[in-house]
């Protein structure tokens, strides 16, 4: 319990993951907070991969984290975009309001 | 080591609670106010851990700039009106759906409690962590000799999200008065200069 290990770390990106995924589920207030579930996944996911790169003293896995952070910066970028587009066209960003495809 | 646990439980409850407050908080601002603050502790635990340039990188670039643009677009949108809480609304079966699914894979999840065990030599690799350098000298290392092509190929990802982005919200305007340079420099002195012959006590009509 005082030593901390890989368990530790990987039990915290697991319960952030899990956080990020019923905050996906359960939303139901507009699409933004959606995309901030996403980021808490690809964070939760860096935490795992930089966890296992300090405790198996191989340096690719931050190397990996880095790309996952450009790929996580640009999808927020366009994710944003495609929302204020929306937006401009429907007036309303709530998710029970998006079911233009029936879905 | 016991100030390593310390410091590893404080930052890591700071992360898992503001990341509940994400999902939970009944306005958009505040989840955004929290998703900044879940980034900081988890940054520091990266810190912490040996990582000290992603998580400088973390605090730099979701920090400073992907939680102000959510920032931005929360602001933007006008969303405060629609603040509602979860399980308002005629629609809930997808409730108890959602719930399974998140709970099995927090269990498939939760399997790394058991602990990991692995082979010292299970495979070599060239990029073992060196202790007498610097970690970002190290990553620099490896992400400018071996990884150069995924490098400049994130840039590429950056560039076409940056010109997405500016294509998807560019919107023309109408009645919007602008500069037309070449209409300004395809002038001739003959079509601008107009002579005429002014009488006396009668003046000049401008019009026609």
């Amino acid at each position: 319990m005082i030593e901390i290990g890989l368990g530790h770390y990987l039990s915290l990106g697991a319960i952030i993951f899990f956080l990020g995924v019923i905050g996906i589920f359960l939303n139901r207030k507009n699409v933004i907070v959606i995309l901030m579930s996403i980021e808490l996944i690809l964070l939760a996911v860096n935490i795992n991969l930089i966890s296992f790169s300090i405790f198996s003293g191989d340096i690719l896995g931050q190397i990996f984290t880095m790309l996952i952070l450009t790929v996580a910066a640009a999808e927020a970028a366009i994710g944003l975009a495609i929302i204020v587009v929306y937006y401009r066209n429907r007036g309303s960003i709530r998710v029970e309001d998006i079911h233009g495809m029936k879905g | 080591m016991i100030v390593h646990s310390i410091f590893f439980y404080f930052f890591s409850i700071i992360a898992i609670f503001s990341s509940l407050m994400v999902i939970t908080s009944r306005s958009t601002i505040n989840s955004v106010f929290f998703l900044i603050l879940d980034f900081i502790s988890v940054g520091c635990l990266f810190i912490m851990v040996g990582a000290e340039f992603l998580g400088m990188i973390l605090l730099i670039v979701y920090v400073g700039a992907v939680a102000v643009l959510f920032l931005f677009v929360v602001m933007m949108l006008n969303v405060a009106e629609q603040k509602q809480s979860w399980f308002i609304g005629k629609k809930s079966t997808h409730i108890p759906t959602g719930l399974i699914v998140s709970v099995l894979i927090l269990l498939e999840l939760l399997v790394v409690v058991g602990g990991w065990k692995y082979k010292e030599d299970v495979m070599s690799s060239s990029t073992l962590i060196m202790s007498d350098i610097s970690n970002t000298h190290q990553l620099g290392l490896v992400m400018y000799t071996d990884y150069i092509l995924y490098f400049q190929l994130a840039g590429i990802v950056l560039l076409l999200a940056m010109i997405g982005a500016i294509l998807l919200t560019f919107r023309e305007r109408v009645g919007v008065k602008k500069q037309s340079y070449i209409n300004q420099i395809s002038r001739s002195p003959s079509t601008a200069i107009e002579l005429k012959e002014v009488r006396s006590n009668q003046g000049v009509k401008i019009d026609d």
